[in-house]
This record gives C-alpha cells, sequence and structure tokens, in this order.
C-alpha cells in the first residue's frame, strides 16, 4: 500500500517533534531531514496543528513543538487527518462491483482493508519510536 | 522463581490449584465469556507439558494476600507447518482495577523469559482485527506482524 504523500510527511513531522516532544523544529528544519519540500510541509504542519497534535511557536527562533500524547495517538489517528484509508464506505463504488466476480473480488480487499486499518490503529506513536529504539539496539 | 515488584504491591508465580476459580473468575470478568472446562484442561496441561506456563500476578497486599491482579498463558510449541520452536501467548488478562500499572507488562515479560528456557527464540500470539486493547498492549511489548498468517473458514 502507498499512502498519500501529505499522509507521509505528516506521520515524519508528528514522530519526529514526538521523539523529543521539548524541542521544537521548524518546517524548514524537518523538512531537510527528510528531502521534502518545505512549502507543502508547512501546510501538512497546519493541519497538524488544527487536530492538536502539535503547537506552533510564533515569533523569532519559532517552529513547532509536539503538543499530545504519544501513547494515546496511534498512526491511524494521524493518517486519518489527511486521507480515508480503507474504509467501505470511502471507496467509490466500481463498474463490475455488483457481479460475482466484482463482490469476490471486493471481500478480498475488504480482508486486506481492515488488516491495514488494525495494524495503523493498535500502533501508537510511543510505540513505533520505541520500536525504532529496539530494533537499533538489535543492530 | 519469578521476580517480586513491592512498588505495585505483586509477585509473578506460577499459577497453583488453588488459583483456578480465581483465574476463571478474572477471565470471565475480563473477555466477558466463562470458560470453565478450558481452564480446567489447561490446569491439566500444566503438570502434563513442562513447556506449558500460567504465571499469576498475586497480590502483596496484606488485606487481600490471596487476590489475583493479572495471568498469562501459553506454551512453546513447535514444527506446525515447519515453525521452529515458539512461545505462543493463548491469553492475557488484567483486573480493570489494577490496570496501567505496568502488570500486564511484568507478566509478559515473565512468560518471555520461561518460553526462552524452554528452547524458543521469538513469542507469538493471536488477536482479533477488532481488538485495539490487546493489539495495542502486544505492539507496545514490540511484536509485530510475523512470518505466518491466520486463515479459518466457517464450517456452518
Amino acid at each position: 500500500m502507498k499512502l498519500q504523500k501529505a499522509t507521509q510527511f505528516g506521520l515524519y513531522a508528528v514522530l519526529e517533534l514526538a521523539r523529543d516532544p521539548s524541542r521544537q523544529l521548524s518546517a524548514i528544519e524537518i523538512a531537510d531531514k527528510y528531502g521534502i519540500s518545505s512549502n507543502h510541509l508547512a501546510k501538512v504542519l497546519r493541519d497538524l496543528g488544527r487536530a492538536g497534535l502539535v503547537d506552533a511557536v510564533r515569533g523569532a527562533g519559532g517552529g513547532y513543538r509536539f503538543s499530545s500524547n504519544s501513547k494515546r495517538v496511534t498512526l491511524m489517528d494521524v493518517i486519518n487527518i489527511f486521507e480515508d484509508i480503507g474504509s467501505e464506505a470511502s471507496g467509490t463504488s466500481d463498474l463490475g462491483d455488483g457481479t460475482d466476480i466484482g463482490r469476490a473480488l471486493l471481500v478480498i480487499c475488504n480482508e486486506i482493508d481492515e488488516i491495514t486499518q488494525a495494524t495503523f490503529g493498535s500502533i501508537t506513536l510511543d510505540t513505533l519510536l520505541k520500536t525504532m529504539r529496539w530494533q537499533r539496539d538489535v543492530v | 522463581m519469578y521476580s517480586e515488584d513491592r512498588k505495585f504491591d505483586i509477585k509473578l508465580r506460577p499459577a497453583e490449584v488453588d488459583d483456578l476459580q480465581k483465574i476463571i473468575d478474572l477471565d470471565t470478568l475480563v473477555s466477558g465469556i466463562e470458560k470453565k472446562t478450558y481452564w480446567e484442561d489447561r490446569f491439566d496441561r500444566l503438570k502434563s507439558a513442562d513447556s506449558s506456563h500460567l504465571i499469576v500476578a498475586g497480590s502483596l497486599d496484606p488485606k487481600s494476600p490471596d487476590e489475583i491482579l493479572g495471568f498469562i498463558v501459553g506454551e512453546v510449541r513447535a514444527w506446525e507447518f515447519g515453525s521452529r520452536p515458539c512461545g505462543w501467548i493463548f491469553a492475557i488478562g488484567v483486573s480493570p482495577d489494577y490496570r496501567v500499572r505496568g502488570i500486564g507488562e511484568k507478566l509478559f515479560d515473565a512468560i518471555c523469559e520461561s518460553c526462552k528456557k524452554d528452547g524458543a527464540n521469538s513469542i507469538r500470539t493471536m488477536i482479533a482485527r477488532r481488538d485495539q486493547l490487546n493489539m495495542s498492549f502486544f505492539r507496545a511489548q514490540g511484536m509485530m506482524g510475523g512470518p505466518f498468517i491466520e486463515l479459518e473458514k466457517s464450517l456452518r
């Protein structure tokens, strides 16, 4: 599966900030680290701010800071800000969906969607950051 | 045999025969389904299989010395569809009154240690897709999707 660019940037930004909640970073600093467009990231950060996940610090030396609870916020919570993945309601009806083969294929697609949602919904930001540390320690 | 943590007034120890009814009661409270026969079978298996483990978190509170605050059950299984010896967790339960105090984590660590001693190099479990509480708990312990996929078919 492939997440939309805005979703991916949102996850980069929120995880980068949640890594150290006391630290504030500008959109340019985060964009440089991940090699992504700072203009696009600035819009994404505004969306994250409206969702209450980050706080914008104004003025010289301003930037963004993580402002939520990393043990409660899941990857799915962040993804849902930018796109609706795997929800049957969001799926557009395609030609052929009403046929026997179309219905059988939909059952398989729904199975994959449910696994995707369960996976993203069960991983908190804290868990992902912790998993990264464990994987680094193993290497 | 297992660690003690007085900070949370718990003691981890292998389940004893006298714990059976308390575990049935706690499991019924946590899962909403009473499984008397299942737990009786599990206790029988503890006697017959060394690789079977049922660890309880007991209270160290002098006012309720026999209280069970949590349990975890599992065993080491091997060579099903080519799977190398692996610890399986069948169930975990913590009393709702004692959650978010690290009891589940301690139970998880204890069963990992027991399975490791029995030759397992990994630990596995199976969770309902919609069971976010347990799924998040196991993810937070470092568990991830493994190399096997659960498949099933309705027999009705």
